[in-house]
């Protein structure tokens, strides 16, 4: 027997969008009172903090937060894992319980991104006035665009038309139609940065980011914060019946990295650290697939949704674009996947997507998901990617009645 | 004829342009830049070893939003050579996927990045088809 279980008592996220009058240490404190609130505890009973932020302000997030909330002198992990990071706190949070450490932690995400445009290869160096070799490869200059694209838009439009050239049956109009799906969810979500729903011709017809994405096929970058409150299986028993009642298990908590393959040094392979983590998060919740009631992955393009499809193993191997089609990911359908609208439409402020997707499974599990409720859900799947890579899995239990 | 650098130290002009990874001496696995120890196998020693110079694209993009500088759009591929992928942009073909699918095959080809102060070409590379080029087989 592996050690006790881990229960998530309390989560909130705020709304996604556009926060121009707050920053980080705002954001990121509303997440972790909500949460806090949510759970019925107070930031002296965390034993152990683990925050993540990325692309804004001076750094260690996880003291400014407590400098904001409650300055307790409790250990903070400031965690970075690219889009991974969310998860990574999580995880770093429910390692802490799991080591014994304590009995209750705290995992924050927090990320301004409205209006960033694109998050890496927005800038490129200016040539020098002489060529001199520098850098990894002894580029004479800088290399995106010349030798392929750093872009993410680029990146994962080559990831998902990978899966298309290995197994066919897949061309723009498919990829389309999952972010056609994905807006379609959104508009049962007020949290959303986006919540209109766009026909199949506005989608194919907007802007071309990077065929075969274009613009609404990409994720939304935008503002946001998300929190958890984790406590040990002995903690949860000495709380309310109510707070045990609104406890969500974790059956499953995993973390992998990309381990090598052939042409992982020219496209990040984002397909097996994801099959990894399935494989060990499934085991260790002891269910299939099959099992799963709804699924939060990392659709940060509608090409990258199609490859986790497979990858997460909710179809046949090669069987993605035919699982799509059947209507099996619609909410509706027999698994739905990305009802909260999905990165493409909720928004994707990096550090906190890890932890609001897991937000959205476990709204779900305690029957609190309002009109977007998946009626009886009992298990999710929460995943993320995170480039260089990082694959987190959550799987997340109702408690029992 | 002016004088002339690669774009890359794993781009070599002379005599005939092509590829040269890092080669692990215990696995094979290769790699475009120098490794520590090999990222597959952990072996520690490596030779050169030259990439196959026609290939078949696996994936591409065509990058029509990038970095101020960068002329879009652009295709973005990624080239199986015989085992071995490579990054790289595609040439001399229009970027529009009536002209560019998976599976196209594809050779090396060379162009001019730009001329330095010094009056050196910086020469890149990229891969072009081998159907309907002025050269094509």
């Amino acid at each position: 027997m592996a050690s006790e279980d881990i229960w998530i008592v309390g989560i909130h996220m705020t709304k996604f969008g556009k926060h121009p009058d707050r920053d980080i240490v705002d954001l990121a404190s509303e997440a972790v009172m909500g949460a806090l609130g949510d759970g019925g505890m107070s930031m002296r009973d965390v034993g152990v903090v683990a925050a993540g932020n990325l692309m804004g302000g001076p750094g260690s997030i996880g003291q400014q937060i407590q400098k904001q909330v409650g300055q307790t002198g409790a250990p903070v992990y400031n965690v970075a894992n690219a889009c991974a990071t969310g998860a990574t706190a999580l995880r770093t949070a429910i390692m802490a319980l799991k080591a014994g450490e304590c009995d209750t932690g705290l995992a924050v995400g927090v990320e301004k991104l409205a209006g960033a445009g694109l998050l890496a290869g927005s800038t490129r160096a200016d040539d020098a006035d002489t060529w001199t070799r520098r850098g990894r490869y002894g580029q004479v200059a800088a290399i995106d665009g010349r030798i392929g694209t750093e872009t993410m838009p680029g990146v994962f439009a080559q990831i998902g038309m990978e899966y298309g050239h290995r197994y066919g049956g897949v061309d723009f109009e498919l990829f389309a139609k999952i972010s056609e799906k994905n807006h379609a969810h959104s508009t049962l979500n007020p949290l959303a940065s986006y919540q209109k729903r766009f026909t199949l011709e506005e989608i194919m017809g907007d802007v071309m980011i990077a065929y075969p994405n274009t613009r609404p096929m990409c994720s939304a970058n935008c503002d946001g914060a998300a929190a958890a409150v984790v406590v040990t299986d002995a903690k949860r028993k000495t709380l309310s019946l109510e707070q045990q009642r609104r406890s969500v298990k974790v059956a499953a908590s995993v973390l992998t990295t990309d381990p090598y393959e052939e042409a992982c040094q020219v496209l990040p392979n984002v397909n097996t650290l994801t099959k990894n983590a399935a494989a060990q998060a499934y085991e260790a919740a002891g269910i299939g697939p099959a099992d799963l009631d709804l699924v939060e992955l990392h659709d940060c393009f509608a090409t990258a949704e199609l490859v986790h499809y497979d990858n997460l193993g909710l179809c046949e191997e090669g069987g993605a674009a035919d699982f799509f089609r059947s209507g099996a990911t619609w909410r509706d359908g027999t698994t739905p996947v990305n009802v909260s609208g999905g990165l493409e439409s909720k928004g994707h402020p990096i550090a906190a997507t890890g932890i609001a997707n897991v937000w959205e499974i476990c709204h779900h599990l305690r029957g609190e998901a309002g009109d977007r409720q998946i009626e009886g859900a009992r298990v999710g799947l929460a995943h993320v990617i995170g480039l260089g890579s990082a694959c987190g899995v959550h799987i997340l239990e109702r408690a029992a009645a | 004829m002016a004088e002339q650098i690669s774009f890359v130290d794993y781009l070599v002009l002379d005599p005939e342009p092509r590829l040269v990874a890092h080669e692990c001496d215990s696995c094979s696995a290769r790699f475009f830049d120098h490794r520590n120890a090999c990222a597959s196998c952990g072996s520690t020693s490596f030779h050169d070893a030259e990439i196959a110079t026609t290939g078949e694209v696996r994936a591409f993009t065509i990058v029509s939003l990038a970095a101020p500088g960068v002329p879009v759009p652009f295709a973005a591929a990624v080239v199986d050579c015989g085992g071995t992928s490579v990054r790289a942009n595609l040439l001399n073909v229009p970027p529009d996927p009536e002209h560019i699918s998976l599976g196209m095959k594809v050779r090396l080809a060379t162009t001019v990045v730009g001329v330095d102060s010094a009056g050196t070409e910086a020469i890149g590379f990229g891969f072009e088809p081998l159907e309907g080029t002025t050269n094509g087989q």
